[in-house]
């Protein structure tokens, strides 16, 4: 009896490390599944109002977009809405989260608070400033015109439009990046700076030479949710200007979404798509290695 | 509903009987208004059941798609009368318009057989069609087993039947004789004026007869209402702006979206009358539109005419119909104009959007689903929903002839009914049907939106918009 539990023990314990892996390896295809899908899409003449059309074209899809401009005008807009979401939130949200830096009873509560933005799903908050920008009745066109600022047109004219999404998006994840750099800056070690304190160091010094770096892994980490989830802006922006006006904020879901749910063209659709995944894909990687760059220096400083 | 009342009501759609007497007698037995009503139309559909075996699907369920509209409602609220005539159920699931048609594509690019038929407009058939995601029905329309002989297809409205039907031949005529038809009308708006009768009073000016007029009066009402604007037109960057008044106008210009020659499209928006109609449009929008035009959807454009933000609409007749009613602040206030946009036109010439009714390719179920698509287009139930529900505009002749239904709006909608005689002969879809629908008119709405933002002068504009409109047609092997 004993000859034969063991080998069959010894095969459940040869097993294991397959079993628990097993769900990593599912959600692993899960992802790959509908990716290689794309993938081959994007190499396809594929409308799905045109069946007759479908067919192997390999990069042609890729090719078209080089001479289109207004490919690269979703690029420039794409890029241009990711810098300035990330840099302003990066700057209110270190800014915020400074003057929260210090526990108490109020900073707590005052941080809990801000967090209720992040709260709204950015399809609802989109529609919210809608009608807070509506010209007609809305509260935030009011107050410009007491502050003596006729005719802002917000999200409908190209002038102002860019400037109202981002504003959105401001307010919805700047307490994104605030809550992760107050939880840096709250875990900071205090020797540099009692250090700094008794030699009187200048504020500003102390800020540039010790609290920033000390807190760039922060930062990236930061930067690098909000810029992935950026540069895929879809649920602002369409609610909003499904856009426009004109091609002002045709950002890259915003096209891949028109491409296929209006007009079923699911080879552009999908090459759009892969050109953001890339583009995501190069700028994380960018991230990353500065991120492993600080880890070793700081190893090395160890 | 007690046998007595049954035969009364019955004796009623017999014709043994006046509708007074009918009312009255239904006091007499003690049957409310309310349930005159639906036990009035139960009488209608086991007329239309004396003549086809409605029960030869009994047991079957059928599964719908809906938008959330007055013409679900109105079928809905008739719903137990087919359940009963057919030993059917029939289960719905409703999305309101803004992802709609989103859910519908999602539903049938994936060959689901989820649901069974569900509403459609007739340009989405141009994709739907050509993918083969739904049913020619002259199968079923032209089947004597399949269509029960009271169906009486030849009273829809003509315009409607032809533009709900098309060969599948890009810049083929609607309609034509070797036509497919891809939908059933079901219900649908034409394009014209809807005016603020109190505020044109005010400002002491008339309904305008053509576009410089437009212009001139919507500019007068801007500037002497002292706060509500002249004119509300749709402006989101989308096909839907381009679809009602703008386009309406643009036909009675004699102006094309695109033309066909020897079976190759070219764009057509770029001529010089073209030209001279989108810079009227455009310079009324920059005078007398909604300041925030461009994010404008039919429910801006709607919710501003029924608060009493705007003076006029040229867009849907039904919008201005259910801005006239409700809650809306100016109910009872509103008035209603047939609009040739062309001083030298006859007539007008709106484009119409027509709420229809399609089966899915992939349903399992598909001459069920025409028992259920045929009731809901019969002349019982457009005629239950013309009198006693919204459902406005109605797509049967017989239902527009109807006394009660005329009498109804005439009384509450001052003016619609005329609007309508004026607006109908001309109505029908002045679009090209073509595979790339959505791709043109998106792309004219995103053209629009740079001239009134003056990005682009009108001239240049259309003259950029028709060269790359014609490159994507070469591309796609249709120019």
């Amino acid at each position: 009896m004993t000859d034969i539990a063991v080998p069959a023990r010894r095969r459940r314990v040869q097993l294991l490390p397959y079993l628990l892996s097993l769900p990593a390896l599912l959600v692993c295809i899960g992802i790959l599944v509908p990716f290689v899908t794309a993938a081959y899409y994007s190499l396809l003449r594929f409308r799905l109002n045109m069946p007759a059309m479908k067919g192997f074209i390999w990069f042609g899809n890729y090719q078209a977009f080089l001479t289109d401009s207004e490919f690269w005008n979703t690029v420039r807009v794409s890029l241009l809405y990711t810098a300035l979401t990330v840099g302003v939130e990066l700057v209110l949200g270190l800014g915020i989260a400074m003057l929260l830096q210090k526990q108490t009873r109020l900073n707590n509560l005052v941080s809990i608070l801000l967090l209720l933005p992040l709260m709204t799903a950015p399809a609802l908050a989109a529609l919210m400033w809608k009608l807070m920008t509506n010209p007609n009745f809305g509260v935030l066109s009011y107050l410009v015109q007491l502050m003596g600022v006729h005719d802002f047109k917000w999200a409908s004219s190209p002038n102002s439009a860019l400037f109202t999404v981002v504003l959105v998006d401001v307010w919805v994840y700047t307490p994104f990046i605030m809550i992760l750099l107050l939880a840096g800056l709250r875990s900071l070690p205090k020797q540099p700076f009692e250090a700094a304190a008794l030699d009187g160091v200048p504020r500003r010094f102390v800020f540039f030479r010790i609290t920033l770096p000390m807190l760039t892994p922060y930062i990236i980490t930061a930067s690098l949710f909000r810029l992935l989830d950026s540069i895929q802006q879809f649920d602002i922006i369409y609610p909003m200007t499904q856009g426009g006006p004109g091609n002002t904020l045709l950002v890259f879901q915003v096209r891949a979404y028109l491409e296929f749910y209006q007009y079923t063209n699911v080879g552009r659709s999908t090459a759009l798509l892969m050109i953001l995944w890339a583009i995501t894909y190069a700028l994380s990687n960018l991230f990353i290695k500065q991120w492993l760059k600080l880890r070793e220096r700081a190893r090395g400083l160890a | 509903m007690s046998e007595k009342a049954k035969d009364f009501f019955a004796a009623f759609k017999a014709g043994r009987m006046s509708r007074r007497e009918l009312m009255s007698g239904a006091g007499k037995l003690g049957v409310t208004a309310a349930s005159a009503n639906i036990m009035l139309n139960a009488a209608g559909t086991d007329a239309m059941a004396a003549d086809f075996d409605w029960m030869k699907f009994k047991g079957n369920k059928l599964h719908l798609l809906l938008n959330k509209h007055p013409y679900a409602d109105a079928m809905i609220a008739d719903l137990d009368n087919f359940k009963k005539m057919t030993g059917m159920d029939v289960t719905y699931d409703i999305f309101p318009e803004d992802v709609y048609f989103d859910k519908v594509t999602a539903a049938l690019s994936s060959k689901s057989s989820q649901y069974d038929a569900f509403m459609t407009g007739a340009y989405m058939t141009w994709t739907y069609g050509p993918a083969g995601w739904i049913e020619d029905l002259n199968a079923y329309i032209k089947d004597p087993k399949k269509t029960n002989p009271n169906y009486n297809w030849d009273d829809v409205l003509p315009g409607l039947r032809a533009s709900t039907a098309w060969n599948g031949v890009p810049g083929g005529a609607l309609g034509s004789a070797d036509a497919k038809q891809w939908c059933i009308p079901w219900g649908f708006e034409l394009n014209s004026i809807t005016y603020n009768r109190k505020m044109y009073d005010k400002a002491k000016v008339e309904p305008p007869k053509n576009m410089p007029e437009l212009l001139d009066t919507a500019a007068k009402l801007t500037k002497d209402l002292g706060g509500p604007y002249g004119i509300g037109v749709r402006g989101s960057r989308s096909w839907a702006s381009i679809h009602p008044g703008f386009l309406s106008g643009y036909a009675n210009y004699g102006q094309k979206d695109l033309t066909v020659e020897g079976g190759k499209l070219k764009a057509a928006m770029n001529t010089a009358e073209s030209k001279a109609y989108h810079k009227m449009f455009v310079s009324m929008i920059q005078d007398s539109g909604p300041k925030n035009w461009s994010t404008y959807t039919w429910y801006q454009v709607g919710t501003d005419l029924g608060a009493g933000a705007s003076a006029t609409i040229f867009d849907a007749d039904i919008l201005g119909y259910f801005m006239n009613g409700g809650d809306n602040k100016e109910k009872g206030n509103l008035g209603f104009h047939g609009f040739a946009a062309n001083p030298n036109a006859k007539a007008p010439t709106p484009n119409v959007w027509i709420w229809s009714l399609a089966m899915n390719s992939a349903g399992k179920q598909k001459d069920a689903a025409w028992y259920f698509m045929q009731w809901a287009s019969s002349t019982e139930h457009d005629m239950f929903g013309a009198r006693k529900m919204d459902f406005v505009n109605p797509v049967r002749s017989s239902v527009w002839k109807d006394e009660e239904f005329r009498g109804r709006i005439a009384k509450s909608y001052p003016g619609y009914v005329e609007q309508y005689d004026v607006s109908a002969p001309g109505s029908k879809i002045y679009f090209t049907a073509q595979p790339l629908f959505f791709d043109v008119t998106t792309q004219w709405a995103e053209t629009l939106q740079k001239m009134v933002a003056k990005q682009v002068p009108v001239d240049e504009g259309l003259d950029q918009l028709a060269a790359s409109i014609d490159k994507q047609l070469k591309d796609a092997g249709l120019g």
